[in-house]
């Protein structure tokens, strides 16, 4: 009933847009990011237009300052999207049952590892084997997604804390799993996956004039559709926003709130666990021992709350800052430093921290006027 | 065995910056306000204090480490003014602007080593802290000093005992006349400070130049050291020792005969076990300060 309490829409107000639309906020705290991106390159003497001209040429593979056309751009965008779309997803999915999932990250990294062990050990059976590697990623994200959410539900402990923790003992413990026992592993790789692992796809392949783009993209395209299904069609999704909206309200009636937040990080991991498989299985060879955070579920968080933790905003919230990452190598070619993407990403989740400030402002007015 | 007594001084060093860090982050959410943004503040913190000193090292030698420590707080505590002023002053989810300084922090301070220096890392310094007599770093004996002022402040002095209030119950302190927010932002603004001071004494002591891995976590451990600590001065004191011990025998087993048998990763990964096991096993017993992560509304009881 808020809206009738507001007073009559006089003209086209834009506190109200803010204060209703989530849309509205979004395409703002990108707009601002993308100006104060911008005025971080002119303030350190760069020219932000070749930031630009470099984002057009990764989204259209048109190359302005050559005049050629390339279809690989296109999909080496599609590559750099994927693991951030899934890792968008895992962070909303969570959200929507009001837990705060940082751990995608870790998730991943479990499924990355998971995945990379099938592949090279798992006999390479044709048309098999690389169903058995998403399948193993799968599991292993929803697992390392699943204790968090199990020590969230049982013993009260903060998911924001734990998912911390278990994002660098899925590093640590990875590295020491692949140099140790995977098969022909040495400090930085293993062996070559069989090409019966792979998620390649050449008819994308050609289509994209030899990009990386494979079989991964129907597997962002269906997590998608299933977010959205579980969510917004099924009595397991309404029983978690139930949970997320008031956790209290849904115990009285009776929802089982405690499985609720245990399956809600189970499947929030099992979508960054895929993110694993299809940047393991799709954009590398072999099986790597892990330098560092690859801080795909970090960038997650951001692409989550830019697409306000729905399954549509996700994806183009992804497709958005795989944009901006993709394009990171013709921006660093054309001299701007490839970290504004970086810095892009983190005043996008720092404008969103204050949107709240659109309600106050919304609050304070209606107080003026009832007061004049 | 092990010899702890040889080891000593190289664990220190690692304890202090996660001390240090550790001891912004517990004030923080002393006073009700979630920081773990304290990885971002403490890389700012680091990448600030690095630059100034190795520009000013040729210039000013002898004056150019304390500037660059005072500048890296300096940085640090600025930087904590978006996360006090969202989570503060716009009641904001304090989880979602601490995520976005750590994404900010890491990308400004390699954006701007790429302009500086022309590379991803700032340029090495010539000569970092040095040690004292008993071949400690003074990083050391600042930490022991700021634990000492943390714990005096918070516990022997009123000012300390309203801070606690604005965690346990800001309505009730209110109500006593307290101005929750602007001591929230002090607190706040403390964590950036020391969090700063953290990542200046790590680069300066550490490594000769800062990097995007300079940081590698410690601040998510200072963090994990706030809740092993139970929110106390001398627990995150104790869990400081033990997390930076254990990072400094990650970097050090190598070099351990007795230790080979163990996997290469294992102290690495043991602050963040041990942080997971305690939550678990005192579950039941409020440690944490009751009002953490709840913005203070005005009128809300």
């Amino acid at each position: 009933m808020p809206d009738k309490a507001l007073p009559p829409k006089e003209k086209f107000d834009l506190i109200d847009l803010f204060t209703r639309s989530n849309g509205a906020v979004s395409l703002l705290v990108i707009a601002l990011g993308f100006v104060f991106g911008s005025l971080f390159i002119l303030l350190v003497g760069r020219d932000p237009v070749n930031m630009f001209s470099a984002l057009l040429q990764v989204v259209t593979g048109w190359d302005s300052s050559r005049g050629v056309w390339n279809a690989r751009y296109i999909g080496e965008w599609f590559v750099a999207s994927m693991p951030l779309v899934l890792c968008g997803l895992s962070m909303a999915f969570a959200a929507r049952t009001g837990l705060f999932n940082i751990g995608a990250e870790g998730q991943y990294i479990a499924g990355l590892t998971a995945a990379q062990f099938v592949a090279l050990l798992f006999p390479p059976i044709p048309g098999l084997h690389w169903l058995v590697c998403v399948l193993a990623g799968l599991l292993a994200g929803a697992a390392w997604g699943g204790i968090a959410g199990w020590l969230k539900a049982k013993y009260t402990v903060s998911e924001v804390v734990t998912t911390i923790m278990l994002n660098y003992i899925a590093l640590y413990v990875s590295q020491w799993l692949t140099h140790a026992f995977a098969p022909g592993a040495n400090t930085y790789r293993t062996k070559a996956y069989p090409a019966t692992s792979l998620l390649a796809n050449p008819w994308i392949e050609d289509l994209t004039n030899g990009s990386r783009l494979g079989n991964g993209l129907w597997f962002m395209l269906l997590s998608v559709l299933v977010f959205w299904f579980i969510i917004d069609r099924t009595r397991l999704g309404f029983s978690l926003r139930a949970t997320g909206f008031n956790k209290e309200a849904a115990r009285a009636s009776g929802i089982k709130v405690q499985s609720a937040i245990t399956t809600s990080m189970v499947i929030s991991g099992a979508f960054a666990g895929l993110a694993g498989v299809i940047v393991s299985m799709g954009s590398f060879s072999y099986g790597r021992v892990l330098p560092g955070m690859e801080n795909y579920g970090f960038n997650g968080i951001a692409v989550a709350l830019v697409g306000n933790v729905t399954a549509i905003g996700s994806l183009l919230a992804g497709l958005l800052f795989g944009m901006l990452n993709s394009a990171q190598p013709l921006m660093q070619s054309r001299e701007i430093p490839k970290e504004i993407t970086w810095i892009i990403f983190g005043l996008v989740v720092v404008f969103i921290s204050f949107r709240n400030g659109f309600k106050l402002l919304a609050d304070w007015r209606a107080k003026q006027r009832t007061k004049s | 065995m092990i010899d702890f007594a040889s080891l000593l001084p190289s664990i220190l060093m690692m304890v202090a910056p996660i001390l240090i860090a550790a001891l912004g982050g517990m004030i923080s959410e002393k006073a009700g306000v979630v920081n773990i943004a304290l990885e971002g503040l403490m890389g700012i913190g680091a990448f600030t204090a690095a630059t100034v000193h190795v520009l000013l090292e040729p210039v000013l030698p002898g004056w150019s480490l304390l500037i660059g420590v005072a500048s890296g707080m300096v940085a640090g505590g600025l930087f904590s003014l978006i996360h006090a002023y969202a989570s503060i002053s716009l009641n904001a989810d304090q989880v979602v602007s601490g995520t976005g300084i750590n994404l900010l922090a890491v990308g400004i301070a390699v954006f701007l080593c790429q302009i500086i220096f022309h590379q991803d890392r700032t340029s090495a310094f010539q000569i970092g802290m040095t040690t004292d007599a008993l071949g400690l770093y003074p990083t050391v004996w600042i930490a022991l000093v700021v634990l000492l002022g943390v714990w005096f402040f918070l516990y022997k002095r009123p000012a300390g005992l309203r801070l606690r209030s604005c965690g346990e119950n800001p309505q009730a302190a209110a109500a006593a006349g307290i101005d929750v927010r602007r001591l929230r932002y002090l607190a706040v603004m403390t964590s950036g400070l020391l969090g700063g001071l953290a990542g200046a004494s790590l680069v300066l002591t550490e490594t000769i130049q800062y990097s995007m891995s300079s940081i590698n976590g410690q601040g998510f451990i200072a963090l994990a050291a706030v809740s092993f600590g139970r929110w106390m001065p001398g627990g995150v004191a104790g869990a400081a020792t033990l997390f930076g011990t254990s990072v400094a025998l990650a970097i050090s087993m190598v070099n351990v005969q007795d230790l080979r048998f163990l996997p290469p990763q294992f102290f690495s990964v043991v602050p963040y076990v041990l942080t997971i096991l305690t939550l678990v096993l005192f579950s039941g017993k409020d440690f944490a300060p009751r009002a953490i992560g709840q913005p203070y509304e005005k009128g809300l009881r």
